[in-house]
């Protein structure tokens, strides 16, 4: 990348409200002319990071340089950046052209004068001609031609998200900030002003910061796509690469549909997961506990027997051009996009082609489970019953001599057969010689020295899997027993706690 | 057995009537009092006597001048003071607004004369600086009254222009005559009219603050009343009634834009 290119640099920026930090050491280089998109869920900082760029906002630390030049402290009115808000922030009191006009007669431009022979610089405000001529192209170019005199409160929800992005643009900033501009027009309208934003962005040259949690909007539109969350850019790219090649599961869920599993790679090239071993081109260290990633649409459904593993469908939805369907293989889903019709509950085999295989690093290093709460009020995951507390799945909450969970307004929750995520930490996996002794057993198929532990995998029978750190050495292919401290299961609930309010 | 049925029309009646004796009838007879002499025959000799009678005139215009000035004050004290309450930084759960208005529950003659007490424990005499002393009294009295509808108009304010006008370039001071100002102008003129109107006709705060050494139009009308100059002193009422309308007609285009609650509760 060239570096007088470069428009805009965010290096090191945090963001900090009281304890909660909203952006986390930002940095991104924008070319010039660039359409980029900031994605991620709400509260993800992508807002918070658009308001710093505008001005609106201080960086907690770190620096914005405009050009090279440190802007971080410059105030909004002295940046030649403009924005298209959310809601459009359109001024009531003044008419359509007097709104586009706001940003023209406020501004002073360097002119020269020959008075006398003697030629000077000055500055000078725009002439009301100069001002009219700029404010009819504007208008020209969202459209808006023979609106100029209407009140805004006239005006459609469309015609005042124009009025919005004409009167950004009428000040030719260097860059346009939109922070969800199209959020509140319905769907058709949408999408035709993407359209039209991607073709004025085209026209002008300007280079575009577009904030949005739509990920349809954003592959669509974009040159580059920053995803989100947390506060921490988690991908940056053009759009085909960050539907391709996901850099995490986060990205690979946020950004179209997307099967994924906890997979662990067995061998060369083969990863574990749906209880197969499947062929992968990605070349991961041997035991490492991974995320396979699938887009439904690279799935293809086969005859019984004929594919690589077998499952029944249980739901078929028509979506227009293909059928959606879920075949459940094992306890897990599949999502699978095909064009064919098939009958529903029938059992199909699927066929994966390995470079539509994506793994990836596991963000969390804990050993992470889906399972269901018993009658007993203990978790029943990897084929075993654990003791576990019931109470964090539901703040405030304490249980009742009959074994339900009450809260602080005595509200009474039944969470018999609730489905929960069960996270275990790797110290926390306890290893007993004697397989009776643990409340699950397996085989340990993997020893790997980590420098100080070593990192032990046991598998069960059913290819769960439990990756502990332990000081002490073990043997491959030992059948062993697992604890697990009641303490150390963290839980929680996939479902909204209101569903197991017991009447 | 059969049900008795309102209809509309009927539910309104006890409302017409009330209207009709509590607020046609009295207008009725102020226009009627100005309009005639004092033994009934219609006339315009009132008009005659006020608009000839420099003492009047200038009372008048002493009134209006005072109005003005009150009017002024409140709204130069009262707008920071709405910003300020209109700030969530600054005012969480709207207990300082309260403290602002609460003066506004306490008796207004007792208030009244309370603060001309406080001002003559300062060394403010109300019998030397009347003028002072006076309109010490009246800002004081009226300032709720300016902040409560400046108050409202800014809490429904949208932040969202005010950094809007900063991204087009305004500076705060330009932000806050282009912007601010135009976007609470339904709470000034709201204001504006709550203060003035009240302020001429008011005789109380004059009587006790500049004891009694100033006069406006309101103590003009009492004056007549209480020496049973019925004509005279409907006229000045009448007077007063078509500055009023005058104003709600001249202000009633910047009124259209907002619905703007008058700030009375």
């Amino acid at each position: 990348m060239e570096k007088e290119n470069i428009i805009i640099e965010l290096t090191n920026i945090s963001k900090q409200y009281d304890d909660n930090l909203v952006v986390d050491d930002f940095n991104l280089k924008i070319r010039k002319g660039e359409f980029v998109t900031f994605l991620g869920p709400s509260g993800c900082g992508k807002t918070t990071t658009l308001r710093m760029i505008a001005g609106f906002e201080l960086p907690t630390s770190g620096k914005i340089l405009l050009n090279g030049q440190d802007i971080t402290e410059l105030p909004p009115y002295k940046r030649p950046i403009n924005t298209v808000f959310q809601r459009y922030a359109l001024f009531p009191h003044l008419d359509v052209y007097d709104n586009v006009a706001f940003g023209l007669k406020l501004k002073k431009i360097k002119d020269t004068v020959t008075k006398k022979g003697v030629t000077k610089e000055i500055e000078r405000k725009l002439t009301a001609k100069e001002i009219d001529a700029k404010v009819m192209q504007a208008l020209k170019i969202v459209d808006l031609e023979e609106l100029e005199t209407r009140d805004i409160s006239t005006l459609s929800g469309g015609q005042q998200q124009r009025v919005a992005i004409a009167r950004a643009i009428v000040n030719e900033p260097e860059i346009l900030l939109l922070d969800e501009p199209l959020g509140a027009l319905d769907l058709k309208m949408r999408k035709d002003m993407q359209l039209e934003l991607k073709e004025m962005h085209r026209k002008l040259g300007i280079t575009f910061i577009y904030v949005t949690h739509d990920q349809e909007e954003a592959l669509t539109m974009s040159d580059t796509i920053v995803v989100m969350k947390d506060g921490c850019i988690q991908q940056v790219g053009s759009p085909t690469d960050i539907y391709n090649e996901p850099n995490n599961a986060f990205v690979a869920d946020f950004i179209g549909e997307s099967n994924i599993y906890n997979g662990t790679m067995t061998d060369e090239k083969k990863v574990l997961f749906l209880n197969h071993i499947f062929e992968c081109v990605d070349d991961f260290e041997k035991n490492e506990k991974v995320d396979v990633v699938i887009r439904p649409e690279d799935i293809f459904l086969m005859d019984e027997d004929k594919g690589m593993v077998n499952g029944k469908l249980v739901s078929k939805i028509f979506k227009g051009v293909y059928y959606e369907y879920i075949m459940m293989v094992g306890k897990n889903e599949v999502v699978i996009h095909d064009t064919k019709e098939y009958e529903l509950n029938k059992t199909m085999s699927i066929y994966i082609k390995p470079f539509d295989i994506h793994i990836m690093h596991k963000e969390f290093v804990n050993n992470v489970y889906e399972g269901y709460i018993d009658k007993n009020n203990n978790v029943i995951f990897a084929e075993g019953e654990f003791e576990c507390d019931v109470t964090q799945l539901i703040p405030n909450t304490h249980l009742d001599e009959d074994g339900y969970l009450v809260d602080d307004k005595g509200i009474v929750y039944d969470l018999t057969d609730a489905d929960v995520k069960v996270e275990v930490g790797l110290k926390d996996i306890e290893i007993v010689d004697k397989e009776e002794d643990g409340t699950v057993s397996g085989e340990i198929v993997s020893i790997i020295y980590k420098g100080d532990h070593y990192q032990v995998i046991i598998r069960t029978e059913e290819y769960e899997d439990f990756v502990t750190d332990t000081e002490y050495t073990w043997n491959e292919f030992d059948k062993v027993g697992v604890k697990i401290p009641k303490e150390a299961i963290k839980m929680t609930l996939k479902n909204e706690a209101k569903q197991y309010v017991k009447d | 057995m059969s049900k008795i049925r309102f209809s509309r029309k009927t539910l309104s009646i006890p409302y017409f009537a009330f209207l009709i004796l509590f607020v046609v009838l009295p207008l009725l007879l102020i226009v009627y009092y100005a309009i005639t002499d004092s033994d009934g025959n219609i006339s315009l000799v009132n008009f005659i006597r006020f608009f000839q009678d420099k003492n009047k005139l200038g009372l008048l215009a002493f009134s209006v001048i005072i109005g003005v000035a009150n009017t002024i004050l409140c709204l130069i004290i009262g707008y920071p003071i709405a910003m300020i309450l209109s700030n969530k930084k600054y005012n969480k759960s709207a207990v300082l607004a309260l403290l602002f208005i609460m003066p506004m529950w306490i008796n207004f003659v007792l208030r009244t004369a309370a603060t001309r007490d406080l001002l003559y424990w300062f060394g403010i005499n109300g019998g030397e600086h009347p003028y002072l002393a006076t309109m010490i009294g009246m800002v004081y009295n009226y300032l709720p009254f300016t902040i409560m509808p400046l108050y409202t108009t800014m809490l429904k304010m949208d932040k969202n222009l005010i950094e809007a006008s900063y991204d087009l370039g305004a500076k705060p001071h330009q932000t806050f005559v282009k912007t601010i100002i135009p976007m609470t102008m339904p709470g000034i003129v709201s204001a504006a009219t709550m203060v003035f109107m009240p302020t001429m006709s008011s005789f109380v705060i004059s009587d006790i603050m500049g004891e009694r050494k100033i006069s406006l139009i309101g103590n003009a009308i009492q004056f007549n009343f209480d020496q049973s100059r019925w004509n005279d002193g409907s006229l000045i009422a009448l007077i007063m009634l078509l500055i009023i309308g005058v104003i709600t007609l001249l202000t009633k285009n910047v009124q259209k834009e907002e619905n703007v609650r008058g700030g009375l509760w």
